[in-house]
């Protein structure tokens, strides 16, 4: 079966790791790779992995999407340049899975939403960031099962997975992922805080997750609820592990977790990068997967 | 020449500003729990002894109110409403951490009234800082580039930090020793290195906890070295051991020369009178404050690990010492009751699954 041809803006830490989650899938593979700066190191990276190239930003791209069969693009820049990537891929039938925090499409989390985005047909899918990718499938969680007023969550992330890109906006970081607690994990109020350790040997990504339930938490409900919520998302990223809780405390519920990554492009420490990663390569999937069959269908319906 | 080095050496007629920390390090020690009116009785007796700045906010600054740092009894708007318009000279300063205070929020303190800042980093991440001292320069603030845990970077790392704050639009930069860890020549060094890279007019500060009963002898050393900024608080009400005492350090410096523009007997009355009947703990060096000195720990952990430490009988100290080994950092809150839960499983005291 042929696969669905991707290309990766950005040829930074995030867009680096997509390349060997990329190679891995079953139903995608990647073909170009977009950057700016003809001297990158990110761009020779992805040459060697005989990706073509380009310096040119994505209007470099734009000539060779309809010749080489892009489908689906995966912006790893930032939100200030990712709105304008998104309307010229969109214009020529591109999918569109945003990796920065511009979050113009809807806010995924797999585990949680990306089923009911695929059958609508979206044609750009926001992954929030790393930390929602950890915190925001456990808030659900908790509010699948009661009602969630107040949900907070603290990442710490090591400082060497930590790109240029994030450290100088994180801001729009805080914003995003605060939001995507309310929207995506079900919560009436949200807060993320992030924390970034130079601690060396480097620590591996840990995730502090309270919900302040509205009535008092239904403790065996909502600890099986995480339990199989974990599960889920130990399918794209099998370092997700909780380490303590969940703790109850009043109304408060504590989960503290750990996510540890493959070690594709950094090392097992920087888990946020491989959730991030492993999201979209996992959201970007499902879309294939869809497309696939209905070609699978229509050449069954020629051929009859 | 030797007249010269005579001059340089004593620092007599040198002018320090001193910024109060009270009533936003204080916050940790009360648990976040300073009443408005109480916030306006000793700010309004700062000003009146000349304090030129002070620091008014949750403990963890702008964003502070959290689960993680705990909520305030008012909101940083209320404190700032009550206390800004009583005051006649002093300015208020915030303290703002990126990945915990956002632009918004410095944008709110700025239409309350407030003019100064502290953009806050770990010593090694001041690149987390760029829009948000943009920010406070464009809104026309005080602006200080505030470098925590000062101890875990060395001099040429912490001058490297600084010059980024600087280039980022920083008017000053504080080595920020945030576990009380650092001796004299420790803050000599860093200040100096500093002073060697910064531009002439930048300024350099130097923010101490006494956990080690070191803070005015740092503060010190930090002018000596060319620093022109200390912050203090009034009685040492601050996390872990506290702050530099504001009114000792004030005494040291009168008795020194140094120019502070404080009248330290208005000072001694103010610990006395109002500072020391709101401590609901003493305040002092004392066996885990000295800890958190000792194995170079974030001050502010103290309190949080004194409750996991009843919550999971693992003493505190043990606590923090595996914080400190796991060169855990502010912010990291989270991790003292994770740390006690997993030493409690270490020890079986605690089941090891849910």
């Amino acid at each position: 079966m042929s696969k669905i041809k991707c290309a990766i803006i950005g040829p930074g830490n995030i867009g680096t790791d997509l390349i060997y989650k990329l190679r891995r899938s079953a139903l995608l593979e990647p073909v170009w790779m977009v950057g700016i700066d003809p001297t990158s190191e990110g761009l020779a990276r992805a040459r060697d992995f005989g990706l073509k190239t380009t310096a040119d930003g994505v209007d470099g791209l734009l000539p060779h999407v309809k010749a080489d069969g892009v489908q689906i693009a995966f912006d790893a820049t930032s939100a200030y340049v990712h709105a304008d990537n998104s309307r010229k891929l969109n214009e020529l039938g591109v999918l569109m899975v945003d990796l920065t925090p511009a979050a113009i499409g809807p806010l995924c989390v797999p585990p949680v939403n990306l089923a009911g985005l695929a059958e609508q047909r979206v044609m750009n899918v926001n992954m929030i960031s790393c930390a929602g990718q950890a915190t925001i499938p456990i808030v659900n969680a908790v509010s699948r099962v009661q009602g969630v007023g107040y949900a907070e969550i603290v990442a710490s992330l090591s400082s060497r997975s930590i790109g240029p890109g994030t450290r100088a906006n994180l801001d729009e970081f805080t914003y995003t992922t605060s939001n995507a607690i309310c929207k995506v994990g079900g919560a009436r109020e949200g807060k993320a805080l992030a924390i970034i350790n130079p601690a060396d040997p480097p620590m591996i990504m840990r995730n502090t997750i309270y919900c302040l339930t509205d009535e008092e938490p239904d403790q065996p409900r909502i600890t099986a609820s995480i339990l199989a919520m974990i599960e889920q998302v130990q399918k794209y990223v099998p370092g997700y592990r909780l380490v303590n809780g969940p703790v109850f405390d009043g109304k408060r519920v504590a989960t503290f977790m750990e996510v540890a990554g493959l070690g594709d492009y950094l090392p097992r420490y920087a888990g946020n990068l491989d959730i991030m990663t492993a999201a979209a390569t996992r959201s970007a999937e499902l879309f294939a997967e869809q497309w696939l069959s209905a070609q699978t269908n229509s050449t069954i319906k020629e051929l009859a | 020449m030797s007249t010269l080095l005579n001059e340089a050496d004593s620092l007599k007629g040198r002018k320090v500003i001193v910024h109060d920390m009270s009533l936003r390090d204080g916050m940790h020690a009360k648990r976040e729990q300073i009443p408005a009116a109480q916030m306006v009785s000793v700010a309004t007796a700062l000003d009146d002894a000349g304090v030129p700045l002070i620091q008014v906010s949750h403990g963890a600054g702008l964003g502070g109110n959290s689960l993680q740092h705990g909520f305030a009894l008012h909101s940083n708007v209320e404190y700032w409403d009550a206390v800004i318009p009583k005051l006649k000279r002093s300015k208020v300063s915030v303290l703002l951490i990126p990945g915990l205070g956002t632009m918004k929020e410095l944008q709110e303190a700025y239409d309350h009234g407030v003019r100064s800042v502290h953009v806050a980093t770990h010593c090694t991440e001041a690149d987390t800082s760029p829009q948000h001292i943009a920010y406070a320069r464009k809104l026309g603030l005080d602006t200080t580039g505030f470098l925590m845990m000062a101890h875990l970077n060395d001099a040429a790392g912490l001058a490297q930090q600084a010059r980024l704050m600087e280039s980022y639009g920083a008017q000053t930069v504080y080595i920020t020793d945030s576990a009380g860890y650092m001796l004299p020549a420790d803050v000599k060094a860093r200040v100096s290195a500093l002073r060697e890279v910064l531009k002439p007019e930048t300024e350099i500060g130097f923010h101490g906890h006494h956990n080690l009963g070191m803070g005015v002898a740092n503060s010190i050393a930090a002018v000596e070295a060319g620093a022109s900024r200390i912050d203090a608080s009034v009685g040492g009400l601050g996390a872990g051991a506290g702050n530099t005492p504001l009114e000792v350090f004030v005494a040291v410096c009168d008795r020194m020369g140094i120019e502070t523009g404080c009248d330290l007997f208005k000072l001694t009355d103010l610990t006395e009178d109002l500072i020391f009947p709101m401590m609901e703990h003493i305040v002092r060096v004392d066996r885990a404050s000295l800890t958190l000195g000792f194995a170079g720990v974030y001050s502010t952990f103290l309190l949080h690990a004194n409750r996991a430490a009843a919550k999971y009988g693992v003493p505190a100290r043990d606590i923090l010492v595996e914080l400190g080994r796991k060169k855990m950092i502010g912010g990291q809150e989270d991790m003292i009751e994770d740390t006690a839960m997993t030493l409690a499983k270490d020890r079986g005291l605690l089941a090891k699954s849910v």
